[in-house]
């Protein structure tokens, strides 16, 4: 065995280096129980985050490549998603110093961090994956620690209620996942993607396989059906997880079943097969959430439906499997992380200082913190697909690419679905702007961390649309 | 970049510039500024454009030029204007200064009422010397969103209502539209989205496929048409009209609305031509309606608001109805008839925020002899009811005439019914509208409290005499206008003339 290959795993690498010096850092810094307060606190993770964006964001090897016989893949496109979740996760750190602090959090806080790298690492193994076990193993890897993150605030019911929902439901769908590569295997003898492509002949066994893989991906991506899980477990986990699950994990998931779809089924009956189901899922994606999202009362609940509506028109690029759609994809992915993130950045601001999560307490929250609510408008109007911001040009290449693919009717419906979205995305902005309340939010100032994510979001949310280079780079890349 | 792109760059610079004003005086300032600066652009730009096309420049677009943007998806920020963009730029230009006046005393947070005025500004510039298909798409949007919080904010009466129904309703339409735009885009081979390019690639009108042009046109111009008070999709204009604030009815009703009209006519007609001609009998029928119903409506109204919403209903429908005859009297009609109907709404909700101010009341029952208390305010108010229902000597009149002299150029019956009813529009505006007048001015003041009241102050007498001044000039001497206006509409009615079929197969009337 050529030990050399390791060489080559650059963004692996450089995540385990981050995550020993933190690991050796929160074992020799930790906390000073006298004082109560951490001696390392957020700078650290969020610097070695950073360098680790940084490091990884480089292209230097723009080509593609395969390692260790096929098990670990290369292709500069999963390189930058890579550097979309390294963004998502230095936001995700530097929105959750406050909550952090917290006396109860501070004695654990090295863990919080931790457990965030290691399923990092595991989406990265995911991603990168050429063979089915690789891609299981980051697959647990990415969602077992998530639900030690969920059930982090302990002493809070919901958050370990929320916990166990979800590790259940987590198994249970990679059970499924795993039953079907077990008929995959058991069609074809092999597990190695470049060997199923070309092995898969059409059969209804196989077409099952292809049913449960699709189930054990929605998920991960939380479409319905398979989001049950999903407004129980945002509303119970903190505030600062709920975002890392509503973005990172959502993001990686996306993409990975955009490559294998294309990957493995790219053509024939195969294709059609899960076109349709695509097809039925999005309906019911879009519409189901959008609907349930107008009637919750509870602001994270309200964002988990909006994730799974939003989730739905993520997926809406695969149809096609067209490297427009790959690229409308990334670049959904990279303006629903600036958008989302940032609403939940003031999300966790508000319910720190506050303690409140209802929709009704953001009541005349402009009054008392204009610039909170002006970017929560901003990212919620990004989110709803107005312009100028971000998200209206994503919603618009996502909507193209699924149009050029020839999914005209799924387009219709999604648009139409993006009017009961706006309305209540509209209903935030009222209560913050126009809604009158007796004792709104008192004024309070966010700490320095909040403030440098909330400033990146919003630099996402108003530059990525306006400066076309992003999606021009993005397009560049799915091209190599 | 080109010097079209002023437009968009004195609203995006004073952004920044109001967020920066410490108080009212600095707003105001920056506000008087932009606004004169882009009032200056506008009426230079029509001067040049004149002189450019007398001296022989007959491109089909004037100062174009194109920026790669999206390039993979061959989006480009393309800019260019014809007879018909330089026309509607000087009248939101006119608004836009006209409208900085009636704000004058804007109250609650003055800041951020100027901020998403001056955003919905940028898009109405933007839209209109737009060439690009996704550009304008875009602007539109950038237009409508500040609605919302300006209606929602600043309003009054059932604002939150009609805030949200009026955004729902137009960004539905925009839904619409955007899958209008993937059928031209995709349909004419994807590979431009020029509405220019579109127009004149190979194979001409008949580009894209007879079918598909059949399904994009209803749903493009339903698209535009939601915000052209297209009926059934109207109810948005006189609820969110009666709620909005003075300078943002002025605003929405002067311009924003001229957009729908201008997109139906600019894309969903130029670029599906097959479709126009196939399908136009449909709309002609609904905008008929809007034109009678419209009318209809404002006769039982009791609040000036909503009589002069409806009124606008039925005044923008007759401009997708005169566009939707197809010829170039008709379409110049139209057009002539979107910068009159822009300039005479505005001054009406102008005049009519004034009064509401000083009375605090709208309900025309609760009004009357205001002609002895306010007279300035009074005899505007005259002035603007008699051009609105198309004395001569306004510009009401010459954009009327136009209008109907084109729509009976048509030789059937079925348009020369349609003609007829729609003309039944200009008697049932004389009735509402000297209706109202009688009651709110004049006779004797019944409410004690309005005999202590004022009348205008400088800045609302000077907002009042710019729009009287247009409208006046545009009825006294169209000649200029309508030149200008012919040299837009030609060239789409030429396309539209260029079908395989000029005469609809689906027409049963026919």
């Amino acid at each position: 065995m050529d030990y050399s290959q390791f060489l080559y795993m650059r963004e692996e690498l450089v995540l385990i280096v981050a995550i020993v010096v933190l690991f050796l850092a929160d074992l020799f810094f930790c906390t000073d129980r006298k004082s109560g307060r951490g001696v390392y606190n957020t700078p650290l993770p969020a610097i070695l985050m950073g360098l680790v964006t940084i490091a990884n964001a480089v292209p230097c090897c723009m080509e593609s490549f395969e390692l260790f016989g096929g098990m670990y893949q290369h292709t500069p496109m999963m390189s930058l998603v890579k550097t979309v979740l390294n963004l998502g996760t230095l936001i995700v750190f530097l929105m959750s110093h406050k909550w952090l602090s917290r006396e109860e959090n501070l004695v654990k806080q090295g863990e919080f961090y931790l457990l965030v790298m290691f399923t990092l690492l595991g989406m990265y193994f995911m991603i990168s994956s050429g063979h089915f076990l690789m891609f299981f193993i980051g697959l647990e890897m990415a969602s077992i620690p998530v639900a030690a993150l969920v059930a982090y605030d302990k002493y809070r019911f919901t958050s370990a209620e929320a916990g166990a929902k979800f590790i259940l439901l987590a198994l249970f769908s990679s059970a499924l996942l795993l039953y079907g590569v077990s008929f995959l295997y058991g069609l074809t003898g092999t597990l190695y993607f470049e060997g199923l492509a070309t092995k898969m002949t059409f059969s209804y066994l196989g077409v099952g396989a292809l049913l449960l893989f699709i189930a054990g991906m929605g998920f991960k991506i939380s479409l319905v059906p398979f989001h049950l899980w999903t407004a129980d477990t945002y509303e119970g986990a903190p505030t600062t997880v709920t975002g890392y699950l509503s973005v990172v994990s959502k993001s990686s998931a996306a993409f990975v079943l955009f490559v294998l779809l294309a990957k493995l089924f790219p053509t024939g009956e195969y294709a059609a097969a899960w076109q349709t189901a695509l097809f039925w899922i999005v309906i019911a994606s879009i519409t189901i959430a959008n609907l349930f999202a107008l009637r919750q009362q509870n602001i994270k609940r309200f964002m988990a439906f909006s994730a799974i509506s939003q989730a739905g028109y993520i997926v809406l690029a695969i149809p096609g499997t067209t490297a427009q759609g790959m690229t409308a994809l990334v670049f959904y992915l990279l303006v629903y992380m600036a958008a989302n993130l940032g609403a939940f950045t003031v999300m966790t601001s508000v319910e720190q200082s506050s303690n409140q999560v209802t929709i009704d307490s953001y009541n005349g929250l402009y009054s008392t913190n204009p610039k909170l609510s002006f970017i929560m408008t901003l990212c919620l109007f990004s989110l709803a697909g107005i312009p100028p911001f971000a998200g209206f040009f994503s919603k618009f290449f996502v909507f193209m690419a699924a149009f050029n693919a020839g999914q005209h009717l799924l387009v219709f419906i999604a648009l139409v679905n993006t009017i009961i979205s706006l309305y209540y995305y509209l209903l935030i902005v009222k209560a913050m702007y126009i809604n009158k309340s007796d004792a709104p939010i008192a004024t309070f100032q966010s700490d320095a961390y909040s403030r440098l994510a909330l400033v990146l979001c919003t630099l996402g949310v108003v530059g990525l649309g306006i400066a076309s280079c992003v999606y021009n780079y993005i397009d560049a890349v799915s091209l190599l | 970049m080109n010097f079209l792109s002023i437009f968009v760059l004195i609203p995006l610079l004073m952004l920044p510039a109001l967020w920066l004003c410490r108080n009212i005086k600095g707003l105001r300032a920056v506000m008087v500024t932009g606004s004169t600066a882009l009032l200056i652009a506008a009426v230079w730009l029509v001067f040049k454009f004149i002189g450019d096309r007398a001296a022989g420049m007959t491109d089909e677009f004037l100062y174009t030029a194109s920026v790669d943007w999206f390039t993979p998806l061959h989006i480009k920020y393309a800019v260019g204007v014809d007879g018909i963009s330089v026309a509607m730029l000087l009248l939101s230009a006119i608004i836009v200064f006209t409208g900085t006046f009636a704000s004058w005393k804007i109250n609650p947070l003055p800041k951020e009422y100027f901020l998403w005025f001056i955003l919905l500004s940028l898009g109405v510039f933007g839209f209109f010397i737009s060439v690009d298909m996704f550009t304008m798409f875009m602007f539109y949007e950038v237009a409508l969103i500040p609605m919302y919080l300006l209606i929602g904010v600043w309003g009054t009466g059932r604002k939150e209502y009609s805030a949200m129904k009026l955004t729902l309703m137009l960004m539905g339409g925009s839904a619409f539209l955007m899958f209008g735009i993937f059928g031209i885009f995709y349909g004419a081979g994807g590979q431009t989205m020029n509405v220019f390019e579109i127009a004149h690639q190979t194979g001409g009108a008949h580009a894209i496929d007879f079918s598909a042009q059949c399904l994009f046109f209803p749903l493009t111009f339903i698209g535009f048409g939601v915000l052209g008070a297209l009926f059934p999709f109207h109810t948005w204009s006189p609820d969110g009209h009666a709620s909005a604030p003075t300078a943002v009815s002025m605003l929405h009703a002067g311009v924003l609305m001229k957009l729908g009209g201008y997109g139906c006519f600019r894309i969903a007609m130029y670029l599906l031509p097959e479709g126009a001609q196939e399908l136009s009998w449909i709309f002609l029928i609904l905008t008929g309606i809007s034109v009678v119903y419209g009318a209809l409506s404002a006769c039982v109204q009791t609040d000036l608001k909503y009589i002069n919403a409806y009124s606008s209903v039925s005044h923008c429908g007759l401009v997708l109805f005169a566009l939707l005859m197809l010829n170039n009297t008709a379409g110049s009609g139209a057009i002539m008839q979107m910068l009159s109907h822009g300039l005479m709404t505005a001054l009406f909700f102008a005049l009519i925020g004034m009064i509401y101010g000083r009375t605090h009341t709208r309900d025309i029952r609760e009004l009357s002899g205001l002609m002895r208390i306010m007279p300035f305010l009074s005899v505007g108010y005259i002035i603007v009811g008699l051009a609105n229902l198309g004395l001569p000597g306004f510009s009401g009149f010459v954009a009327e005439m136009t209008i109907f002299v084109g729509s009976f150029q048509n030789n059937d019956t079925f348009h020369r019914v349609l003609t007829i009813a729609a003309c039944s529009s200009i008697v049932v505006t004389a009735v509402y509208i000297l209706r109202m007048v009688g009651k709110i001015l004049y006779g004797k003041c019944t409410n004690e409290h309005h005999l202590q009241l004022t009348d205008a102050t400088w800045e609302e007498r000077f907002c009042v005499g710019c729009l009287i001044a247009c409208i006046a000039g545009l009825g006294l001497f169209p000649g200029w206008v309508s030149h200008l206006v012919h040299d837009g509409v030609a060239p789409i009615i030429h396309q539209l003339g260029a079908v395989a079929h000029t005469v609809s197969q689906s027409n049963p009337f026919l």
